[in-house]
C-alpha cells in the first residue's frame, strides 16, 4: 500500500476509535434519573422511562473498543503496520502447507521408492488412492472407475493404452490424445455400413453376410494400419481391441456406424504439471489394483 | 450534541448514518480502488477472446456462478483440490468478476484444461451422463443455439470503456471470430482457459 493510504487507514481508523469512544462516554448518564422523568414519548398513553444504558451493555462496548485496539495492535490493520505478531494470511497457508509436507514427506517417500505393482495391494496406499482418484480422476471415469459414454473403464482387462504400470503412469503423466480419424467421406456411406456389419461378425454378432464380406476388404485396406489384421488393435498406438465386445462409444449398430463415418478423438488429460510425482505414483497404484479386485 | 436531537430530526439522522457507514468502505475499499495489487494484471493475462467472452456472458446468463464459485482461498485444503490459490490480478479485466459465494458445486476458478472438451460437452448436455451422482442441471439448448456476431463487437467497446485493453483489431474481428459458433463451443472455449495461467503441483 502507498503511504498516503497507509496513512489514510491510519487517521481514519484512529478517528473512528475515539469518535465512538466520544459518543459511548459523551451519552452515558451517570446516576439512574428518578423515575418520573420520562423521554416524553407518549404512544397509546405507554410512555419511556430516560434510564441510562444498563451497565453490562454499556461495558461490553467498551470491552468490544479494547478488544478492537487490541486487535490492531497484533494483527495487521493499520495501513502499512504488519501487527506485532508478523501474521499474513498467505504466511499460515504458506505454513499449513510446510506443516503437511513435513507431516507426509516419509509416507511419500517410502511409497515412492518401492514398485507400483508392491505398492498396489497397500491399504493405506488404495485408501489414498482412492481419494485422489474421487477428486482428480472420477469427474470422467466415474467413482467406481467403471468409466461412462467415451471414458473408458478402468476396472475391466481392456485397456487401450496398456495396462502395465509403466504405461498406466505414463498416461496419467503425459495425457493422451486419441486420433481416430473420420472415415465417412473416404468409405462412403456403404463403406461405413459394410465394415459395420464385419466389425458385428468380428464380435460373434449377428451379421449380414454380404456386407460384412464387402467390409473385411475395406477394413483390410484402411483399418489394420492401426486395429491390426484380426482387429484386436495395438496399445502402442491406443488403437482399441475390436474383438472383445468392449465398446467406448457404445457398441449398437448406429454408433460403431457414427464412430466410423466421424472418428474419435478422445482425451486424457496431462497431470504432470498439476499433481506431484509422489501423487501420480500413487494413484498408477490405485489404478493399476483396480484390476486385482 | 444531545440524542434528542438526532432522534427527532430524520435528516440529520439520515446524513449521521451515511457519515458512520462510509467510515468502513472509506477505510476498505477506497484505498483497495487505487492499489497496485488489485489493478496490476499477473504476468501473462490478456482480455478474453471475442469466443471466450460470448462464453462467459453464457456463463453469467445461465447462472452457472450461482452454485459455482471461482475464488479459490489460501487454504490448504482448497488449494490441495483445486489449484494454486486465486490472487486479484487473475481478475483485473472481469467485468462483473464472478467470484460467487455459494458452492453447490466445485469451484471453478481452474477448471481450464483439466477435463477434454468432449467431456464438458457431454457433462453440458446432461450432467449425469458421467456424473451420476450429479445434481447439476443439463443445457441441451446451448448446443443448438448460435451466438450473435453482431453484438460481440459492441459488448467489447462496453468493456473497453470500463479499462479492459481491447484493441481495434480485436473489435473489428470479434464478429468473424464468433459467426456461426454455437454457444456450447463458446462456454467450453471460456471454461478451458479458467486459471490456466497460474499453476502449481499439488
Amino acid at each position: 500500500m502507498a503511504s498516503f493510504w497507509s496513512y489514510w487507514v491510519i487517521v481514519l481508523t484512529v478517528v473512528t476509535i475515539v469518535g465512538i469512544s466520544w459518543i459511548l462516554f459523551a451519552n452515558r448518564k451517570r446516576e439512574a434519573q428518578s423515575s418520573e422523568k420520562t423521554t416524553g414519548h407518549v404512544y397509546d398513553e405507554i410512555e419511556e422511562y430516560d434510564n441510562p444504558l444498563p451497565a453490562w451493555w454499556f461495558y461490553m462496548f467498551v470491552i468490544t473498543i479494547v478488544w478492537g485496539i487490541g486487535y490492531l495492535i497484533i494483527y495487521p490493520g493499520m495501513g502499512n503496520f504488519a501487527g506485532v505478531l508478523g501474521w499474513t494470511q498467505i504466511g499460515q497457508y504458506e505454513q499449513q502447507v510446510a506443516a503437511a509436507d513435513e507431516k507426509y514427506r516419509d509416507l511419500r517417500d517410502r511409497y515412492l521408492a518401492l514398485p507400483v505393482e508392491e505398492i498396489a495391494v497397500d491399504p493405506a496406499v488404495r485408501k489414498m488412492g482412492m481419494r485422489m482418484f474421487a477428486n482428480n480422476c472420477a469427474q470422467c471415469h466415474g467413482a467406481d472407475a467403471k468409466g461412462a459414454y467415451g471414458f473408458p473403464n478402468l476396472t475391466d482387462d481392456d485397456w487401450i493404452y496398456g495396462g502395465d504400470a509403466a504405461t498406466i503412469k505414463a498416461t496419467l503423466v503425459n495425457g493422451r490424445q486419441a486420433v481416430m480419424p473420420a472415415w465417412g467421406d473416404v468409405i462412403g456411406d456403404k463403406g461405413i455400413k459394410d465394415v459395420t456389419q464385419y466389425l458385428l461378425r468380428l464380435n460373434g454378432r449377428d451379421a449380414d453376410v454380404a456386407q460384412a464380406d464387402a467390409g473385411e476388404t475395406v477394413f483390410k485396406t484402411y483399418c489394420v494400419a492401426c486395429h491390426g489384421a484380426d482387429g484386436t488393435g495395438n496399445q502402442a498406438m491406443g488403437a482399441p481391441n475390436l474383438t472383445n465386445g468392449v465398446w467406448l462409444y457404445g457398441g449398437s449398430e448406429e454408433q460403431i456406424a457414427q464412430t466410423l463415418r466421424a472418428g474419435r478423438n478422445g482425451v486424457m488429460p496431462a497431470f504432470k504439471d498439476t499433481l506431484s510425482e509422489d501423487k501420480i505414483h500413487i494413484l498408477t497404484a490405485y489404478v493399476y489394483g483396480l484390476n486385482e479386485q | 450534541m444531545k440524542h434528542d436531537a438526532v432522534e427527532k430530526n430524520i435528516g440529520l439522522m439520515i446524513i449521521l448514518i451515511i457519515v458512520a457507514l462510509s467510515f468502513g468502505t472509506l477505510v476498505e475499499l477506497v484505498p483497495l480502488i487505487f492499489g497496485k495489487q488489485v489493478n496490476e494484471p499477473i504476468a501473462g493475462l490478456k482480455p478474453l477472446p471475442a469466443l471466450e467472452l460470448e462464453g462467459r456472458d453464457i456463463y453469467i446468463r445461465e447462472g452457472c456462478n450461482t452454485c459455482h464459485s471461482q475464488m479459490i482461498r489460501p487454504l490448504r485444503a482448497e488449494t490441495e483440490r483445486y489449484g494454486h490459490y486465486s490472487v486479484a490480478g487473475e481478475f483485473v479485466y472481469n467485468h462483473p468478476f464472478l467470484w460467487g459465494s455459494k458452492r453447490t458445486g466445485p469451484d471453478l476458478a481452474r477448471v481450464g484444461k483439466r477435463y477434454s472438451d468432449d467431456w464438458h460437452r457431454a457433462h453440458l448436455y446432461n450432467p449425469r451422463d458421467v456424473v451420476p451422482e450429479s445434481n447439476m442441471p443439463g443445457f441441451p439448448w446451448l448446443f443448438d443455439n448460435e451466438i450473435d456476431a453482431e453484438r460481440t463487437p459492441l459488448k467489447m467497446t462496453a468493456l473497453r470503456r470500463v479499462g479492459v485493453p481491447y484493441t481495434d483489431e480485436d473489435v473489428s474481428g470479434a464478429s468473424a471470430a464468433v459467426a456461426g459458433k454455437t454457444e456450447i463451443e463458446a462456454l467450453v472455449a471460456y471454461l478451458q482457459q479458467l486459471g490456466t495461467l497460474l499453476q502449481s503441483r499439488r
